[in-house]
């Protein structure tokens, strides 16, 4: 295509480039960039999945069961209007009025909440300390912090579950969120970003008779909403889609979070993709409108931690 | 005043005091949860590892008996090899289709905002929800994967219920999950490439493919060292995905090390053994990150 020629020299600044690259790009044998061969399939088979569990959640079970299978649903159908024959378990009206998960999206709402919130506090603080303060023990403990990065998860299942077991934690939301109330990665990410601040601002507020606090809560936080939304995505994504915690310690169904509850759901409701299928989208929905909200932010999120089991 | 009159060196011993205070007073919440939630856990996990111990009863001193019996334990071992295959498959895959997309979605072409989304969109799945989905998608009834195969008139396969099919589905799941994460890295790596270098290249009579192979693959060794690290220990580590899929079938064919630890742990209250079996992991696993780390030291990269 020629506009896709002239936009594509049109992105190049530099008229060099453009002149040596200019007769390779002369042979295009088709009438896009090739690239397209790869990334156009690429892309589909990425969201393709996601699409069809979307509309796999409108369909009903028998629907779903024919032979051969249906990507499109005959028709909207929220699992309730079951007719003769029809299984009416499946969809999002099963899913709401047969299983807690209304209960399990609450207790993780709360869960990532809570987890966000003591993250932004505890690591901000902690990185500001780090980063600026001066007192005994500051190189000791963050050379401990970084290393427990080492650690692997699988190392703490045995004791993380005996400790919570006693000081009551099994069984409640709260082992859900406690593993997530700070992070040696929050810690390092605040504390990299106080030191790229220069410090002049908070010499200037301390001579003008600000305490440590006052420094810290008023001059240096506002300045470090970029790191703040990185560390508010890391956790949210962390803290909403953890498994292996709520696995280990949850067992009553109704302290489970959503996660806890599907993967609960897989064993128990095998055959009821329908309901399986809306329960993954009302899991999984809210995290990927988040994303293409703010895809910007996910992306230096993603860049900086690698964070997926 | 008490203050005023007090020598210079105890009002000094005084405001390290309060300095001490104030610090740890910042960074203390935060340490004593990270590190209460980490290395005093690993510690606890050490000494569990040398008991005989199901949570209940008193535990007994084994000694070093747990990490004997690991060598000796053929379903440890079948573990230990579905781990390494997995590993073996999805770190270079993973490399690769994120190079492979990066370079790709670099190109100044049109809709590259939108690939970029749908490539990175599994990313925010969660283990359960991926795990239900690919059930889904690799059913051998009416999953979509052997509908498109039939209609190119391929057989169906029993993927995720075959012994033998299991480990690499279980690879293209986790690469539908995680090479966004590669992607990102990659990219941001392409993207600090200095200009020049790729121009003076190509003023040089250099052919683009010339200039990826010498100019910009040498510029990418840094990160991929280190993504492959990254992708190495989280490979080793595989579980979310087996027991949101598999639970480790069938017949045991997709158990991987962590699985097994936590089919121990939870199925059997071996808490001895299991925190045995993932100390074992955890040296392994630092024994390859630190062999990959020389190895790349030695060919004179610096990644860390």
């Amino acid at each position: 295509m020629a506009q896709d020629t002239a936009s594509t020299a049109a992105d190049v600044p530099d008229a060099v480039e453009h002149a040596v690259t200019a007769p390779v790009r002369g042979r295009h044998w088709l009438p896009f960039s090739p690239w397209h061969l790869v990334l156009a399939p690429t892309a589909l088979v990425f969201v393709l999945p996601l699409v069809q569990m979307v509309l796999t959640s409108f369909m009903d079970d028998s629907e779903i069961n024919r032979f051969p299978p249906r990507f499109w649903p005959s028709s909207l159908d929220l699992g309730g209007g079951g007719g003769f024959g029809r299984e009416a378990a499946g969809g999002y009206i099963g899913l709401f009025t047969q299983t807690p998960v209304l209960r399990w999206l609450l207790n993780s709402l709360v869960v990532s909440t809570v987890g966000v919130v003591a993250h932004l506090v505890l690591c901000s603080l902690a990185g500001y300390g780090f980063a600026r303060l001066r007192f005994h023990g500051r190189q000791l403990g963050f050379f401990l912090i970084v290393g427990t990065v080492m650690i692997p998860t699988q190392l703490l299942l045995v004791p993380t579950y005996v400790m919570f077991a006693r000081l009551g934690l099994v069984d409640t939301i709260a082992a859900a969120f406690v593993p997530w109330l700070a992070s040696a990665f929050g810690i390092f990410l605040m504390r990299q970003f106080f030191l790229s601040l220069p410090s002049e601002l908070e010499d200037a507020a301390r001579i003008d008779g600000c305490s440590t606090f006052g420094v810290f809560w008023r001059i240096v936080l506002p300045l470090a909403r970029p790191a703040l939304a990185t560390l508010t995505i890391f956790t949210l994504l962390g803290a909403w889609n953890d498994l292996v915690w709520p696995l280990i310690a949850i067992n009553d169904e109704d302290a489970y979070t959503i996660q806890r509850g599907l993967a609960d759901f897989q064993g128990t409701r095998r055959t009821q993709w329908s309901l399986l299928m809306s329960g993954n989208v009302v899991a999984t929905m809210p995290l990927i409108v988040a994303f293409l909200l703010a895809q910007r932010q996910f992306v230096a999120t993603m860049t900086f931690s690698g964070l997926k089991g | 005043m008490a203050t005023a009159t007090a020598p210079p060196r105890r009002a000094k011993a005084r405001r390290r005091v309060l300095g001490d205070l104030t610090g740890w007073g910042f960074a203390g919440p935060a340490t004593v949860v990270v590190l209460g939630l980490s290395v005093f856990p690993a510690l606890w996990a050490l000494r569990i590892s040398r008991q005989r111990w199901n949570g209940i009863a008193p535990p007994r001193e084994l000694g070093w008996a747990n990490y004997e019996r690991m060598l000796d334990d053929p379903d440890l071992f079948a573990a230990v090899q579905h781990t390494v295959v997995f590993s073996a498959l999805f770190v270079p895959l993973s490399l690769l289709l994120g190079l492979l997309l990066a370079v790709a979605l670099n190109q100044p072409i049109r809709f590259v905002g939108l690939y970029r989304t749908c490539i990175f969109v599994p990313f925010v799945a969660s283990a359960a929800a991926t795990g239900i989905l690919a059930s889904f998608v690799f059913n051998p009834q009416f999953g979509i994967v052997n509908a498109g195969l039939r209609s190119v008139a391929l057989p169906p396969q029993q993927f995720l219920e075959s012994t033998s099919q299991v480990v690499p589905v279980l690879v293209v799941i986790s690469l539908w999950g995680s090479v966004g994460f590669t992607v990102v890295v990659y990219l941001a790596a392409l993207q600090d490439i200095p200009r020049d270098l790729t121009e003076a290249a190509l003023v040089d009579g250099a052919n683009r493919r010339q200039v990826f192979r010498y100019v910009t693959v040498p510029q990418l060794r840094p990160v991929t060292v280190f993504t492959a690290v990254w992708q190495t220990i989280t490979a080793l580590q595989l579980f979310d995905l087996v027991y949101t899929t598999t639970r480790g079938g069938p017949l045991g064919a997709s158990q991987t090390v962590v699985y097994y630890v936590y089919y121990q742990f939870r199925e059997l209250q071996r808490y001895g053994y299991a925190s045995a079996v993932s100390y074992g992991l955890f040296l392994v696993t630092m024994l390859v990150t630190l062999g990959m780390v020389l190895y790349a030291r030695r060919r004179g990269l610096e990644a860390f």
